[in-house]
Formats: structure tokens, sequence, C-alpha cells
């Protein structure tokens, strides 16, 4: 499990990646969970808004929008 | 305040809550689901018309109650807010928790979304942790069908141990057998186990060892296991609830507080801080639901999603998101424009020719001139003008609407405009809020409820006023379509829509100018975080969201204007008729507006039809006409052109069209609107900036569009 973590707004648009780390506290944190966004869960990066942020991910089976301050301090493994 | 049987009794407690009980025996349900399940479906559905919404007990956050009755039984169902969790300490979570938890409900119903059942189980899990007593209804299950995605309902009430109904709220399907298990389940007929969620050993050693005492000190009236893991987690809005609804001072409580104390001491020898303890919590709720969600859900074919993902692709993509957007916004205008137009003229017609008759009746019975007057020619023309102008557009108007929202549209707005009101400091679903205020802006500062943060809610409603209501839309269109359209000839309603559209586009940019100006300014700060769920596109049911945006919106806002209209009306009348010298009050009043409303390309009479307008929009033209008038009343409605020829004769040119428009667009807000900025921020101060900044806006702007014109010697 050596692979590099990037933070999910670089996930690339159309890939997939497994939820490592959160990077925030308190109640961003809470609801970033409540999200479903838990260690080792599966987020799929689906598109970019028109003016490029937010990016819209699909994060078990619901579509949510996050915009980058947010995407930037969640980290994920990429994954094929 | 001691812990008494009667301090604690469902009935204190529902005093608390105002839930509005006709006798004891009353069946007290309670309704709970994420945000986009359809509850609110659910909730008409079983209550039919017997609804009554009110505010929590200090909280903005509104209650809607209803009654049913089924068997002999009366029921009480109560609406709680639409939330995904009730962990995340938003004041929606806290009224959903607070009510399930203290508010001792008979039974809890709580409505899901069968496309997205796992995201819902999170909810479903985390009530049943409070109460035993749950009804799951998995809603929306035509959607899932159309879907191809299958559900084992009785697979998931065994593994859940509580009564599953399926049901699709839009056409009833299944609200019988739901009622049914409610009954058998707040009678205690149909006994449930509910499944516990399996935390992590070291938790549930904590937990094991704290609700003793918590049991003690509680009784049975709360699951003890439950408010011991949210003491545990250190919930601070637990306690505030604890202390207000049972008088419960956990800090006061020695031996509790010790407990708690060697509790935390224990966990931080394994590491578990209070952070990590959260997400140990919710990862193994989240866990939990996607285990069983596996086990009951099947789909069989990923073609819809697919398809969801294909309308994404265009409705929000780099080239077409923001033109599609406006597009789609000129096509409902000039729908509503050009629909509303023959509709209008025959309302007008009918109601006039009523008028004659009601001359005509008190003329034969000698009532006294002035009477006649003010009833007549003050407050039934003023309701004949305000009805016959109104009811077309929003009859066209809010059921087009309305079936954008149904579809799902109206986050895909906010999508592909976050990035604009991030760049002004704001929140995203301020473009929902939005979105509400061109229905009505007293609806679109209750809707800006969504946005979490205070800050940025303020923006919101400070600026709602920047988006044309309905009341407004007539002044738009008569002012496009009698010297925007007039001059151009054919494509007339093409030419007025354009400039409409023009009006509104200009609205968003101030709104966002404005905002960025606030959040520099008064209310300073970082934009606060930022998620929008983008839930699938639904098939509209298009006859129901007729019937319902008529009655609903249409109505409610239609009755609304005609309480305001008439007594304008009447005072209206009696300043135009009531003469000082030689001139009526109401031309006095206007000289004394006329240099500085001459400034701002209007003329005295128009910035008093504005001010006289602040009960309602909707009677600005008509008190405009009013004046115009010489005799004093409003003429009746004929055709466009002979308005515009009024208007012309008292020195209208486009330019002064223009300006009528622009300070429609941004002056202050109507009484309504004002009243209910009051309510939501619970201050004076800010109502009083939502009065000025639109109305410092709309002098400024017309300021400069008047005096520009001028010195391009546009207008001669």
């Amino acid at each position: 499990m050596n692979k590099k973590l990037i933070s999910l707004n670089r996930l690339p648009v159309g890939s997939f990646g497994l939820v490592k780390k959160l990077m925030v506290e308190g109640n961003i944190r809470r609801r970033m969970l409540d999200l479903g966004l838990i260690n080792n869960t599966i987020v799929e990066a689906l598109r970019e808004s028109p003016a490029g942020d937010p990016i819209a991910y699909e994060i078990r089976g619901a579509v949510i929008a996050l915009r980058s301050e947010e995407a930037s301090k969640i980290f994920v493994e990429s994954i094929q | 305040m001691g812990l008494t049987k009667q301090s604690t009794g469902i009935g204190a407690l529902n005093e608390m809550f105002k839930v509005e009980m006709e006798s004891s025996e009353d069946i007290v349900v309670a309704l709970a689901g994420n945000p986009n399940t359809g509850k609110s479906t659910v909730f008409n559905s079983l209550t039919g018309l017997n609804q009554h919404t009110g505010n929590w007990p200090g909280k903005t956050v509104t209650n809607a109650q209803g009654r049913y009755s089924y068997k002999d039984e009366n029921y009480i169902l109560v609406d709680l807010p639409g939330t995904y969790s009730l962990l995340a300490n938003s004041v929606e979570e806290q009224v959903a928790r607070d009510f399930i938890c203290f508010g001792n409900p008979h039974a809890t119903i709580v409505v899901t979304d069968a496309t997205c059942l796992e995201r819902n189980l999170n909810l479903v899990l985390q009530i049943m942790e409070i109460t035993d007593k749950v009804v799951l209804c998995v809603n929306l299950m035509d959607e899932a069908r159309r879907k191809k995605i299958s559900i084992d309902l009785e697979k998931l009430s065994k593994v859940l141990g509580v009564p599953v109904v399926g049901t699709s709220a839009r056409s009833g399907e299944g609200l019988e057998e739901l009622k049914e298990v409610v009954e058998g389940v707040a009678l205690g007929k149909i006994k449930t186990s509910p499944k516990k969620i399996e935390y992590n050993e070291e938790l549930q050693k904590a937990v094991q060892e704290l609700s003793p005492y918590i049991q003690e000190k509680v009784g049975n009236a709360i699951n003890s296991h439950w408010l011991a893991l949210r003491l545990i987690d250190g919930d601070k809005t637990m306690l505030d609830a604890m202390y207000s609804y049972l008088g419960l001072e956990i800090s006061k409580e020695k031996l509790l507080h010790e407990k708690l104390e060697d509790t935390w001491e224990n966990l931080s020898k394994q590491d578990i801080t209070l952070d990590s303890l959260g997400d140990l919590m919710v990862s193994d709720i989240v866990n939990t639901a996607e285990n069983i969600s596996n086990q009951v859900v099947t789909i069989e074919n990923s073609v819809y999603k697919n398809r969801d993902r294909k309308i994404d692709n265009i409705l929000t993509s780099r080239a077409f998101g923001i033109p599609i957007m406006i597009a789609l916004l000129g096509v409902i205008f000039w729908i509503t424009i050009v629909g509303a137009n023959y509709p209008s003229e025959m309302l007008a017609e009918g109601l006039f020719w009523v008028e004659d008759k009601l001359s005509l009746a008190f003329n034969n019975l000698g009532t006294p001139d002035w009477v006649h007057g003010i009833l007549v020619l003050g407050m039934y023309r003023t309701l004949a003008w305000v009805v016959s102008v109104m009811l077309p557009p929003m009859a066209i108007f809010f059921p087009i609407f309305t079936l954008l929202e149904d579809l799902g549209y109206l986050p895909r707005i906010a999508f592909n405009l976050d990035h604009y009101f991030k760049k002004a400091c704001a929140h995203g679903k301020q473009a929902l809020t939005m979105c509400m205020g061109f229905g009505c802006n007293a609806a679109g500062v209750i809707a800006c409820r969504i946005i979490d943060s205070p800050r940025e809610r303020l923006i919101a409603i400070i600026t709602n006023n920047f988006v044309p209501c309905n009341g407004r839309f007539p002044i738009l269109i008569a002012m496009a379509s009698m010297f925007i359209a007039g001059s151009m000839g054919v494509f007339n309603s093409i030419a007025a829509t354009l400039s409409i559209l023009i009006a509104i586009v200009s609205g968003v940019i101030i709104t966002l100018v404005i905002s960025k100006m606030l959040s520099k300014t008064i209310l300073k700060g970082l934009p606060s975080s930022f998620t929008l769920e983008l839930p699938p596109y639904r098939k509209p049911q298009v006859g129901k969201v007729i019937v319902r945006s008529i009655f609903d919106r249409t109505l409610f806002v239609l009755g609304r204007a005609i309480v305001v209209a008439a007594p304008a009306g009447l005072v209206i009348w009696a300043m135009a008729n009531i003469n000082i010298g030689e001139a009526s009050l109401l031309t006095h009043s206007a000289q004394i507006l006329d240099p500085f409303a001459r400034l701002i390309g209007l003329d005295g009479f128009i910035l008093m039809a504005f001010i006289l307008g602040l009960p309602a929009n909707e009677i600005v033209i008509p008190i405009l006409i009013m004046s115009y008038m010489s005799q004093g009343a409003m003429l009746e409605l004929s055709s466009l052109s002979e308005m515009r020829q009024l208007f012309v004769d008292n020195g209208w040119t486009w330019l002064t069209a223009v300006c009528v428009m622009m300070f429609s667009l941004n002056h202050w807000p109507c009484a309504t609107t004002l009243w209910t900025i009051k309510k939501e921020t619970q201050s004076w101060k800010w109502t009083w900036v939502s009065f000025i900044v639109p109305t410092i806006t709309g002098i400024i702007v017309c300021f400069i569009i008047a005096q520009g014109a001028k010195l391009l010697a546009l207008v001669l």
C-alpha cells in the first residue's frame, strides 16, 4: 500500500479513486463522512461544471458536487 | 426543574413541540427522511388538505402537521425537516433528532428513495438507534422499476427488524398498506426489533459501561445506549437538548460526569480521540448500510444511470450548460407572455362587465357617489386589474416552473453557476433560492434556509429581491411589450422576451456584484463548505404538477395579492379624490417627488406608484394608470396600445420604460417579503439592510441609465 495519494480535485474526470484520508476537522468532517466518504470508499470523478469548479462525483450511488476547497482536502488513491 | 413524571410525560413534550392534539387519544406519527425522497408527497397524500404549517419553537425551521384517520383512530402526522443524518449538528438535524427522541411519537415513518437506498439507510439506522417504533417506507418504487432496480422488501424488513412498505406516493400506491402498518406499530400490534449498528469493540464496551448510569437518570423514556453514544461523542447540542427537555444537566450529575471522563480517558489509552471516535461511529453506520444494501438491492442494468449521465453531459457541459439554461428561461417567459395575453383580455372583459353591472346596481339603490367610488371604482377595479393581469401569467409560469423542479433540473442550475457564486464569496445554493424568488421573493427568502452558513444565508436573503417575482413580471412584460417590442413591429413577442431576459440576466449580475460587496464589507468571511446533491432525473407527473402548482402557488400568491390590493385600491382612490386646493393629494405628493424622480429617469407619479405599491408590486401599474387619469379612478382595461398612448401623453419615452423596468427590478422588497425577512433573520437590522440595499442599487442604476442616455443624446 505504498501508492501515492492525490487530492480528490486532481482525480481526472472519468476515473476512480479510493478514499484514504480526510484532512478536515469538526462539522465539515462529519458532513463528509455522512456523504459516505469513509475509508476505502470508491469515488468516481463524474464531470466538471461549466467553469471547471465544482466537480461532480459519484459517491455510493449519489451524485454530489464538491468545490475544489473541499475536494482538495480529501485524499484518494487512484485506481484503474 | 426536577425530573418528575409530569415534566417528562408525552403531554408536556407535545406542548413544547406544539403538536396540535385534539384529544389525548390522538396518535402522533413522525415523518422523517432524506431530502428528495418524495417525503412531502407522502405527507400530502396521507393528510390531504388537513395541514397546518408553522415554525419549530424558537427555530426558523418549518413544521408542517397534518391529520388523517384510519380505522376509527385519529393520527397526527408531524413532518420533520429532510436530513441525511442526525449527527452533523445543523438546526434541521437537531429538530428532527429532538422530536424523535423527546417528542415520544407513537411511531416514526422514515421515507427513503428506492433508487438510492444505500445512502438513505444511513438515516434509517440512526433513527432505529433512538426508537424501536420505526416503519420504513421505501418510496419511489415506480422510479426504481423504471430504472430496473429491484429491492427485496421482505428481506430488508427481516434484516432491519422493522416493517417495510414499498410505495409510490405520487400515484398513491402502497399508502393504504403504510397506514395499516403504522397502526400496527403505533398500537403495539406489530413488534419490532431494530437491528443495532455493530460498533467497534472498544466503543461497545464504553457504551455498556456508561449506559446504566444514564438509565438511572432518564429511566426508560430514552434509549440509554444511544444516549451514551451521544455523550461519548461529546455532542454539545445533545447536552443542551437534555437540559431543555428533561431538565438534566450532565455536568451537575457528579457520578455520571465522572464516569464519562473515565470513558474518555480509557478510550484515549486505546488511541481513540474525539475526532477519530466520530470517524469510527460514522464508518460503522455507513458500512452497515452498504452491507444491507448489497443484500437487498439488485440493479439489472445501468442503462438508466447512463441516461442521466448523458443528459447531464449536455445540460451541465462547458459549451452548452449556461446557454441552454438561459434559452430555457427565455422559452418559459415567451410561453408566458404569449399565452397570457389572450386569457388576460378575456378575464378583463368579464370582470369589467361585472363592474358595469355593479355600478348600475349601486345607481339604482341610490347610494352616495363616494360609496360607489370607494367600493367599485377604487376597490373592485383594482382587484379586477390585479386578477386579470396576474392570474394568466401565474397560471402558466408556475406549472412550467414546477415541472422543471420536479424533473430535477434546478440543482443543475446551482451546479452550473456555483463558480460565480464562489467568486462572489456566496453559496451555490443561492441559485436555487433565486429560482424560488421568480415565483415569490417571500418564498425565495424562506428557501434560503437550505444554506447552512449564516453569513451566506444572509447574503442570499438580502439579494433575493434582485430576482423579479411574479408580481413584478407584469410590469416588465407590460413595459417590454409596449415600448420595446412596440417600436420593432414584427417579432413582437420575441423582442419582448429578449428584453425581459436581458433584465433578468442583469438582475443576476447585480446579485453577484452586491453579494461580493456585502461579503467584503458588512458580511465578511470566507465561503463555507459546499456540497450539493444532483438527484437523479425523474419523470414529472404532469397532471399532478399542474394541479399542485395551481393550488399551492398560484392561488396562494393570488390570494395574497387580492388581500393587499383591495385596501390599497381604497386608499389610492381616496388619495386621488381628496383635493387640497387645486389638485388631489396624489398629485401633490407626486409633485414633491418629481424633481428627484426625473433624475433617475422616472417621474413623480411613477415613483409615487412604486411607493404606494409597497404592499404588493402587482398594483404599481394600476396605481400609475389611476394617477394619470384625470377622473381619479383607474381606466377600464383595454388594449395595450391605449395604455401606451396614455403613458406617451404623460411624457414617456422608451428610456422611461427602461428605467421603470430597472427600477422595478431594483427597489425595496414588498411588505410581505420584508415581514418574512424579519421573521427569518429575527433582526430589524438585516430587514433594514434588505430594504436599503436594493433601493440604493435601483437609484444608482436608473441614474446612470437616465443621465447616460441624455449625455449621449439618445433621447431628446
